[in-house]
C-alpha cells in the first residue's frame, strides 16, 4: 500500500470515528479511562524530563556566555524561551509519541489480532468511534495542560540549577524571565499541543486498528507509529512556526 | 431461521467461497465443518457482517442482509451473539463489565436490572462468583464460558460460535458442547457452530455442513455421518483410528 492510500485510509478512519458515540454514559466511562492512561500517567515522565533539561539549557547557556559584556539575565530569558517555544510543546510530545503513542498501538492492535475489535463490530458497536474518540478527547483536553506544567518545571529546573551550580544569580534568572514576556507565545505553545496531542492520538490508533497477523505484526506496528508520529509533528512543528509566528 | 443462497466471497483474485446454499433452522445446534482453509472461518465471517460476499443472499427470518438500512443492521447486530475462537473478552474489563457491556450500551436499564441479568447468565454458565475476575486470571475453560454468558445476556435470536472447543481438554470441550446445545434448546436459539472438533460433530451436530474448496460438499446430522459414503467427508471425519473404529461399530450395530 502506497503512502497516500494510507492518508486516505487515514482519513476514512477519522470520519468514522467522529460521530456521535452510541451510549454516552459508556462514553464517559471510556473517556475518564483514557485520561488516566494517556495523561495521569504521563506526567512523571513530563515533569522529570522537563525539569531537567531546563536545567541543562540553563547551565549549557550560563557556560556559553563568557562575555562580561552580556547580561546574566539572558540565561533566565532563554530558558524561558526555550522551554516556551520548543521544549514543552514539541519535545515533550515526541516523548510523549514514543510512551503514548505505542501503548495506543500495542492495546489496539491486541484488541484486533485478538478478535475484541470484531466482537465489538458483531455487537453493531462503531468500534472506531468507541475506541479513537475517548482518546483523542483524552489527549486534547489533558496535553496542553502537560506542556503548561513542562514549561513551568523547565523554568524552575532551570533556576535550580543555578542556585546548586553558583553559575548565576537567582535575581538574574529571575529577572530574565520576566524580560519580554509575549502571552501570544503561550497560546503558540498550547495551539501546536493540541495540534499534537490529536496527531498523538490518531496516528498510533490508525496503526494499531488495521494491524493484520499476531503479536510481531503489533509490535513493529508500535515501531512504525512511533516513527510515523514523531516525524509528522516535526514537520507540523515546522508548518505552524512559519505560520504563526513567520 | 438463517437462510444462505449462493454465497461468493473473493480475497484478490482468490475466491474463497464458491456459491453455498445453506439453511440453519431455530432451536438446533447447527456444526460446520471443514479442512483449514475450507472457507468457514470467511462463511461464518460472512453471516455476521464481517465480510461482505460479492454474490449471494443471506436471510435472518426472511429479512435479508443487504436489503437491510444502517438501523435495520444495527438492529440485527443486537439479536446476534457470537463466541470467538479466543473468546475476545475485553481484557481492561472484570468478568462482570465485559458481559454487561452490551446491555449497557443499548437498553435502558437499571444497574440493579443490569446485575440481576448478569447474575442470571454467570449462574447459567455455571461461573456465579466469577464477577470480580479480570479474562487473564480464569482459565481457558471459564473464558469460553464468560464469552458465552456475553453472547447470550441480550436474549439473542442467533448464536455463532467459532471454534468454542479449541485449546480445551476433552472433558471442558464437552461441558462448552453441552451448555451451547442447552442454551440453543432452551432459548430457541439459531446457532451456528464453525468447529474442527469431531466429538463435538458427534455429540451436538443436530445439522452438519462439510465445506471443501469453498464449497457445500456434504449435509447432514451426526446420525447421517456414520452411515455417509461421501469420500471426502469420510477421510475428513474418520481419520483417525479412533473415529474408524467407533464407525465400523456403529454400522455393524445397525446392520445387525
Amino acid at each position: 500500500m502506497n503512502y497516500i492510500e494510507h492518508v486516505g485510509k487515514y482519513f476514512s478512519m477519522l470520519r468514522q470515528v467522529f460521530k456521535k458515540p452510541q451510549r454516552l454514559s459508556v462514553f464517559k466511562d471510556a473517556l475518564f479511562r483514557e485520561i488516566e492512561d494517556l495523561g495521569l500517567k504521563s506526567l512523571g515522565i513530563v515533569a522529570f524530563i522537563a525539569f531537567f533539561v531546563g536545567g541543562v539549557i540553563a547551565i549549557q547557556t550560563a557556560l556559553n556566555l563568557e562575555s562580561p559584556i552580556i547580561p546574566k539575565y539572558l540565561i533566565g530569558f532563554a530558558t524561558k524561551r526555550a522551554m516556551i517555544l520548543e521544549f514543552a510543546p514539541t519535545f515533550a510530545s515526541i516523548i510523549l509519541a514514543g510512551k503514548v503513542g505505542s501503548f495506543i498501538t500495542s492495546s489496539i492492535g491486541t484488541m484486533r489480532v485478538t478478535e475484541q475489535i470484531d466482537a465489538l463490530e458483531v455487537m453493531g458497536i462503531n468500534s472506531l468511534n468507541y475506541l479513537v474518540l475517548p482518546k483523542i478527547i483524552a489527549a486534547v483536553c489533558f496535553y496542553p495542560l502537560l506542556v503548561v506544567l513542562a514549561m513551568f518545571l523547565g523554568i524552575f529546573g532551570g533556576w535550580l540549577a543555578g542556585l546548586l551550580t553558583g553559575l548565576f544569580h537567582s535575581i538574574d534568572y529571575i529577572d530574565g524571565i520576566q524580560l519580554d514576556f509575549d502571552p501570544f507565545l503561550l497560546q503558540y505553545a498550547t495551539i501546536k499541543a493540541i495540534v499534537f496531542a490529536f496527531v498523538i492520538a490518531t496516528i498510533p490508533s490508525y496503526h494499531g486498528y488495521y494491524v493484520k497477523g499476531g503479536s510481531l505484526e503489533v509490535g513493529r506496528a508500535s515501531t512504525q507509529a512511533v516513527v510515523w508520529t514523531s516525524v509528522v509533528i516535526i514537520l507540523l512543528n515546522y508548518f505552524l512556526t512559519q505560520m504563526l509566528l513567520g | 431461521m438463517i437462510q444462505v443462497k449462493d454465497l461468493h466471497k473473493s480475497f484478490g483474485d482468490t475466491p474463497i467461497l464458491k456459491g453455498i446454499d445453506a439453511t440453519f433452522e431455530r432451536g438446533k445446534t447447527s456444526l460446520i465443518i471443514g479442512q483449514s482453509g475450507s472457507g468457514k472461518t470467511v462463511f461464518l465471517k460472512s453471516l455476521l457482517g464481517l465480510h461482505t460476499p460479492e454474490q449471494g443472499i443471506i436471510s435472518f427470518d426472511g429479512n435479508i442482509s443487504k436489503e437491510m438500512d444502517v438501523d435495520q443492521k444495527r438492529q440485527l447486530r443486537q439479536e446476534i451473539g457470537m463466541v470467538f475462537q479466543g473468546s475476545a473478552l475485553f481484557d481492561s474489563l472484570t468478568v462482570e463489565e465485559n458481559i454487561i457491556f452490551p446491555v449497557k450500551m443499548f437498553t435502558d436499564q437499571s444497574t440493579s436490572e443490569m446485575r440481576d441479568r448478569v447474575n442470571s447468565v454467570l449462574k447459567r454458565v455455571n461461573l456465579p462468583d466469577a464477577h470480580q475476575k479480570f479474562p487473564a486470571e480464569l482459565s481457558g475453560g471459564m473464558q469460553k464460558r464468560v464469552a458465552i454468558a456475553r453472547a447470550i445476556v441480550m436474549n439473542p435470536k442467533y448464536l455463532f460460535c467459532d471454534e468454542p472447543n479449541s485449546g480445551l481438554d476433552p472433558k471442558t470441550a464437552i461441558v462448552i458442547d453441552n451448555l451451547i446445545q442447552e442454551i440453543t434448546s432452551e432459548y430457541e436459539i439459531t446457532t451456528v457452530i464453525n468447529t474442527h472438533d469431531m466429538n463435538s460433530v458427534m455429540e451436538i451436530g443436530e445439522k452438519i455442513i462439510f465445506l471443501q474448496d469453498g464449497l457445500k460438499a456434504w449435509e447432514g446430522s451426526h446420525k447421517e455421518i456414520f452411515k455417509t459414503d461421501n469420500e471426502s467427508v469420510v477421510n475428513f471425519v474418520y481419520s483417525s483410528n479412533l473415529f474408524k473404529k467407533v464407525r465400523a461399530l456403529y454400522l455393524n450395530e445397525s446392520n445387525s
